[in-house]
């Protein structure tokens, strides 16, 4: 499948509330030991719910087609 | 856009515990303030005590973290000082109508042009989970360990009664819902409340099964459990037990303070 979306994760400021886990649509994570793991990259369609939902500021989703925008901007 | 154009990151992370709403309703407010392109410094972000009093520490505009209930009357100085100041205060459930209620009303029903987002998480959370006026009827906190005996205010219905130009109601699960109210609330004159329910799993979800324990349980179960304005309008008072009513309550041109305190001031020949 081809990827829709970038998924950055600043994982120092994760409360490991699992939100993301919970609420993704696409199953893109799983709750590690201590920390979500991105388990699944490419089922991502950048929806953003989970960085909406993320209460702690950890998620930053950037769909490829505004990531290309902002490049050639 | 990067919410870090608006976060004081030497403040970060925020003191929020893990799964609290309060997170995502600030995050609501920074998407709208820069959908609409505001400037930082022309935004004065005001709050009172409590943890959603919290908020203003965190976010790069003008900012005061007033006193326990007082935010409104502090806000109220700074519009009428600098009226194109856009004046936003954040509020918990206890700060707004338990020890700030008369301010509250006294604030709509002077129709100040003020925005005000309350956090509502039907819970002192800071102090450690009192009751407070939202806290629903049979519900437990760590002052009704046997249940609540009394009865609940509903702050919409309240700031609607009170005066407020608009009123509207959504949940930390429903972000685009509170995105879209709290930029109703941004573009009109007068008092806006927007008043959105937050999940406390600290000190309201642990004690309460009815809700979820956790963060996630609780935004499911505001997924599950909303219920829009239109729909509640025909619905049984037993049927909404539990239910959460979302939607805008009051959307009207009425006058601000601003126009009749012009007036008083042309009439004493004043600029
Ligand atoms: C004058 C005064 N009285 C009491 C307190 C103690 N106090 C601090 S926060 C708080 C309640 C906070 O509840 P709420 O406003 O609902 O916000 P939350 O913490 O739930 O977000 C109280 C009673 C205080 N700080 N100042
Ligand atoms: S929602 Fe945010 S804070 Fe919670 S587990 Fe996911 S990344 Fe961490
Ligand atoms: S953007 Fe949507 S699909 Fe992608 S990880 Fe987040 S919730 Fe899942
Ligand atoms: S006590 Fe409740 S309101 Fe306060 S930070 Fe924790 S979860 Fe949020």
């Amino acid at each position: 499948m081809e990827k829709k979306a970038d998924i950055a994760m600043n994982l120092e400021w994760c409360k490991s509330c699992e939100i993301c886990v919970k609420f993704c649509p696409q199953k893109v994570y799983e709750m590690g030991k201590f920390y979500p793991k991105i388990i699944a990259p490419e089922a991502c369609t950048g929806c953003k719910i989970c960085e909406n939902l993320c209460p702690d500021f950890v998620i930053t989703i950037t769909p490829l087609k505004e990531k290309k925008k902002l490049e050639t901007a | 856009m990067d919410y870090l154009n608006y976060l004081r990151k030497d403040k970060m992370p925020h003191i929020w515990c893990d799964g609290c709403g309060h997170g995502i309703v600030l995050k609501s407010i920074l998407r709208t303030v820069d959908k609409l392109g505001w400037d930082k410094n022309e935004i004065a972000l005001i709050s009172g005590i409590g943890c959603s009093s919290r908020t203003p520490g965190y976010v790069d505009f003008n900012t005061l973290h007033t006193t326990h209930g007082r935010a409104l009357s502090f806000a109220t100085g700074i519009k009428i000082s600098k009226p194109k100041m856009h004046t936003i205060v954040v509020s918990g459930d206890g700060d707004a109508t338990a020890i700030g209620g008369n301010h509250f009303i006294h604030a709509a029903r002077r129709n100040m042009d003020i925005n005000l987002i309350i956090f509502n998480n039907n819970i002192y959370g800071m102090t450690g989970g009192q009751c407070s006026p939202t806290t629903p009827t049979g519900k437990f906190a760590s002052t009704s360990q046997f249940g609540n005996p009394d009865s609940p205010f509903d702050i919409s219905r309240l700031a609607e009664a009170a005066g407020a130009s608009f009123v509207a109601r959504s949940t930390a699960y429903h972000f685009a819902k509170t995105d879209k109210y709290i930029e109703m609330a941004f573009r009109k004159k007068g008092f806006c409340v927007v008043e959105v329910l937050s999940p406390c799993p600290t000190a309201y979800g642990r004690r309460n099964k009815s809700t979820g324990k956790v963060g996630h349980e609780m935004l499911k179960d505001q997924k599950e459990n909303s219920v829009p304005i239109e729909r509640a309008r025909k619905m049984k008072p037993e049927e909404l037990k539990d239910k959460y009513i979302t939607g805008v309550f009051i959307d009207r041109d009425v006058p601000d303070y601003f126009e009749h305190y012009n007036e008083v001031k042309k009439r004493a020949k004043l600029k």
